[in-house]
């Protein structure tokens, strides 16, 4: 399956660079080794120069495998230091350019740990997690093992109590100074997880140091998308910009301009839009419907040129915008228009929009629509306008399954 | 007989002046017998009244004028909102909350959801369309307007439980159309975290009646199948169950990451691959094509094709 990359939109989270995650666990009141946040190699320099002994550089992207990259490095002088950064920070790691690199202070490390909170979607509670092996994947941890990993759920209601990080640190044999020191950092870190919607919160390694105190040296941060309206403050602080979506990978023009389509009214959904580099311009919906007729035209050895949803009765202009969107896309001839069976969205609507798409870029609605199957809410007009352009009508006796083999076909 | 609400069931709409809301109260009350709708509540419009529906500022005005408990309500305020309405719903007496708001975050979604079980309550959704019992009563959105809803739905022995609320529809009208009608059809929602899953809502269909086999509805993410393949499993359900899995392509998609840290909570999460080997573990067909959910159903209750 040929994709310009990640899927957009699917179990979205707005993800952090480290040095991001540091300053949200220092906001949080735990300690973090030394360091800071570096653009350029000079700046490298002044931070390794503050932290005044050996230091860590390392490549800030979005990516994993920085380490075998090359995105990791260590120096002992400020000259070594800006060398380094100025290496990393021409470096691309997995076709990512590194917004910069994060001149870290190299602890004396006595022992790491890891400390995390997930949520368990089946409880419906976050989970905190503990381990006295840090520094290495928390899973590799759990399946190697599993006496070493503490578990604990916190009430999504009850204010979290002490006792709670207690047994999850006592649970691995974790006992002394380590665990009244470990206990308010592990709850620090459950308190930041719920105040800004975080659906990953990792602290690893979290690093006791040779005096006996803890600093988290490395932290991992993934906030809910949904949360963002709500947590402005703390991307502002950050200077996370409106623009910046942090998934995956950046969207292409293409599915820009299927955002855009879909902002210009707040009527309904029409977007999602996600590129592929198929011929069949699909402009299809609802949700599962979506998915459950992209399924069926790959099935039937069609090649989807686009995915999208339409949900929502969204407005002739967003269904019109969206089906041009998808006209224009290079190496398309034909859209194929199906949704499963709609109820709230209007099948007379979708028909208009699709229709004045055709008929506004100078073509022949009968000709560029493979299909039409929208069975449901306002069924009978959508059909009659459909007939007035000769383009047939499928309804609710054609199934989604059918309907994308008539597409494929028709598509050639 | 049907689970969770029957001709008799009482509730209100909280949103209720809004666009969606107000055809939504329109839909129910000309579906079936006509649903009790005994009150809507938006703040700051007392003394309103949505076709017919008198509204009130508060859920306690709601239950004060209705003199008696009331059993649901449907909840299509904005996501900023959403938990204040549904933790007033809930200490309030209402027993079953439908959530039809989206983009709720999980956080607001879990703490309504602990709320919920501290006061015996149950909560559907977010982000779904809400209860239909054929002929009988529909509680949200689901099958739109009454003359849409009654070409899809149809009294019969099939209990529907989808993640799509449009996907509820077509499924229906599919098993409608092979003579198969529906005891009831839940749009659970299709979040990460939601009010009531498959597993949650098998115990009330093994013990309908009237409830003879089962179609769900899935997408890749999350254990909601794993669990219900679990629950199959160690209770002996009587009854059949089809699945149909949509967004298999997701599988294919490069940087779709399953799992990290969670993965070690909650077990591996399945890609759509994975959970279809679960479900067939259990017992549970998954069908390739909608079309062929009736016949599959028909000669797993040993009825005649």
């Amino acid at each position: 399956l040929a994709l310009k990359g990640a899927p957009l939109g699917f179990r979205a989270a707005v993800r952090f660079f480290e040095y991001e995650a540091k300053e949200i666990v220092r906001r949080a009141g735990i300690p973090t080794s030394k360091g800071g946040f570096a653009k350029t190699r000079e700046d490298a320099r002044r931070l390794a120069e503050e932290v005044a002994g050996p230091v860590v550089i390392k490549s800030q992207v979005l990516t994993g495998g920085r380490m075998k990259a090359g995105g990791v490095k260590f120096a002992d002088s400020a000259d070594e230091a800006e060398a380094h950064a100025a290496d990393i920070l021409a470096l691309e790691i997995n076709g990512h350019a590194p917004r910069g690199v994060l001149i870290d202070e190299r602890v004396e490390v006595d022992q790491e740990y890891y400390a995390g909170v997930v949520w368990d979607g089946t409880r419906k509670r976050p989970v905190l997690l503990f381990s006295d092996m840090g520094g290495i994947d928390i899973e590799e941890v759990a399946e190697q093992h599993p006496d070493h990993v503490g578990r604990r759920h916190v009430s999504n209601l009850l204010p979290l109590s002490d006792f709670t990080a207690k047994e999850c640190i006592a649970a691995v044999g974790v006992t002394g100074r380590e665990l009244t020191r470990l206990t308010p950092i592990l709850r620090r870190l459950v308190d930041l997880f719920v105040k800004y919607d975080m659906t990953l919160a990792e602290i690893n390694p979290l690093a006791k140091l040779k005096d006996g105190t803890f600093v988290a040296v490395d932290a991992h941060m993934d906030m809910e998308n949904e949360a963002r309206p709500r947590q402005q403050q703390l991307l502002k602080d950050l200077g996370v910009g409106d623009e910046e979506t942090r998934q995956a990978r950046e969207p292409t023009p293409f599915e820009l301009a299927g955002e855009e389509v879909d902002a210009q009214d707040h009527r309904g959904v029409a977007g999602n839009v996600t590129e592929f580099d198929g011929d069949l311009g699909l402009v299809i919906g609802a949700g599962g419907g979506s998915l459950t007729l992209f399924d069926a035209v790959r099935a039937h050895g069609g090649k989807p040129a686009n995915y999208c949803e339409i949900g929502g009765n969204p407005s002739v202009a967003k269904a019109c915008g969206l089906a041009k969107l998808v006209l224009r896309k290079e190496g398309v001839d034909k859209i194929a228009v199906m949704m499963s069976i709609v109820s709230n969205t209007r099948v007379d609507i979708v028909a208009r929009g699709v229709i004045k798409a055709c008929v506004e870029l100078g073509y022949d609605p009968a000709d560029k629509i493979a299909i039409f199957r929208i069975p449901g809410a306002w069924e009978e007009e959508g059909s009659k306008i459909l007939d007035h352009y000769r383009v047939p009508y499928a309804d609710r006796s054609v199934s989604l399954n059918e309907a994308a083999r008539r597409a494929v076909e028709a598509a050639g | 007989m049907s689970i969770l609400i029957d001709a008799e069931t009482t509730f209100i709409v909280q949103g209720i002046t809004g666009r969606e809301a107000v055809n939504l109260t329109r839909e129910c009350l000309d579906y079936g017998a006509g649903a009790r709708i005994v009150g809507g509540v938006t703040p700051g419009r007392l003394g309103r009244d949505v076709h017919g529906v008198p509204v009130f500022d508060t859920v306690a005005q709601a239950v004060a004028h209705h003199g008696a408990p009331i059993y649901g309500s449907v909840v299509t305020v904005p996501p900023a909102f959403t938990k204040d309405a549904v933790f007033e719903a809930i200490e309030n007496g209402v027993k079953l909350v439908v959530i039809v708001t989206e983009r709720i975050p999980r956080r607001d979604v879990a703490e309504m959801v602990e709320l919920a079980s501290m006061h015996d309550a149950r909560i559907i959704g977010p982000n779904c369309l809400g209860i239909i019992v054929p002929e009988v009563i529909k509680m949200g959105g689901i099958g739109g307007p009454a003359k849409d809803a009654a070409k899809a739905y149809t009294p019969g022995p099939i209990g529907v439980i989808s993640r799509s609320g449009g996907m509820t529809t077509e499924m229906s009208s599919t098993l409608t159309a092979a003579g198969l009608g529906q005891s009831t059809a839940v749009s659970i929602g299709g979040d990460a975290i939601i009010g009531s899953t498959y597993a949650e809502l098998m115990p009330l269909f093994e013990a309908d009646e009237q409830t003879q086999g089962i179609v769900i509805y899935t997408e890749p993410g999350g254990r909601m199948e794993a669990q219900l393949a679990e629950w199959v499993t160690a209770n002996n359900s009587r009854l059949p169950i089809v699945a149909f899995m949509a967004g298999r392509f997701m599988d294919e998609m490069p940087g779709m990451s399953f799992g990290h840290a969670g993965t070690i909570v909650e077990g591996k999460e399945d890609t759509a691959t994975e959970k279809i080997a679960r479900l067939a573990d259990a017992g549970i067909t998954v069908a390739e094509d909608i079309a062929e959910i009736p016949s599959i159903l028909k000669s797993k209750m040993g009825a005649p094709v």
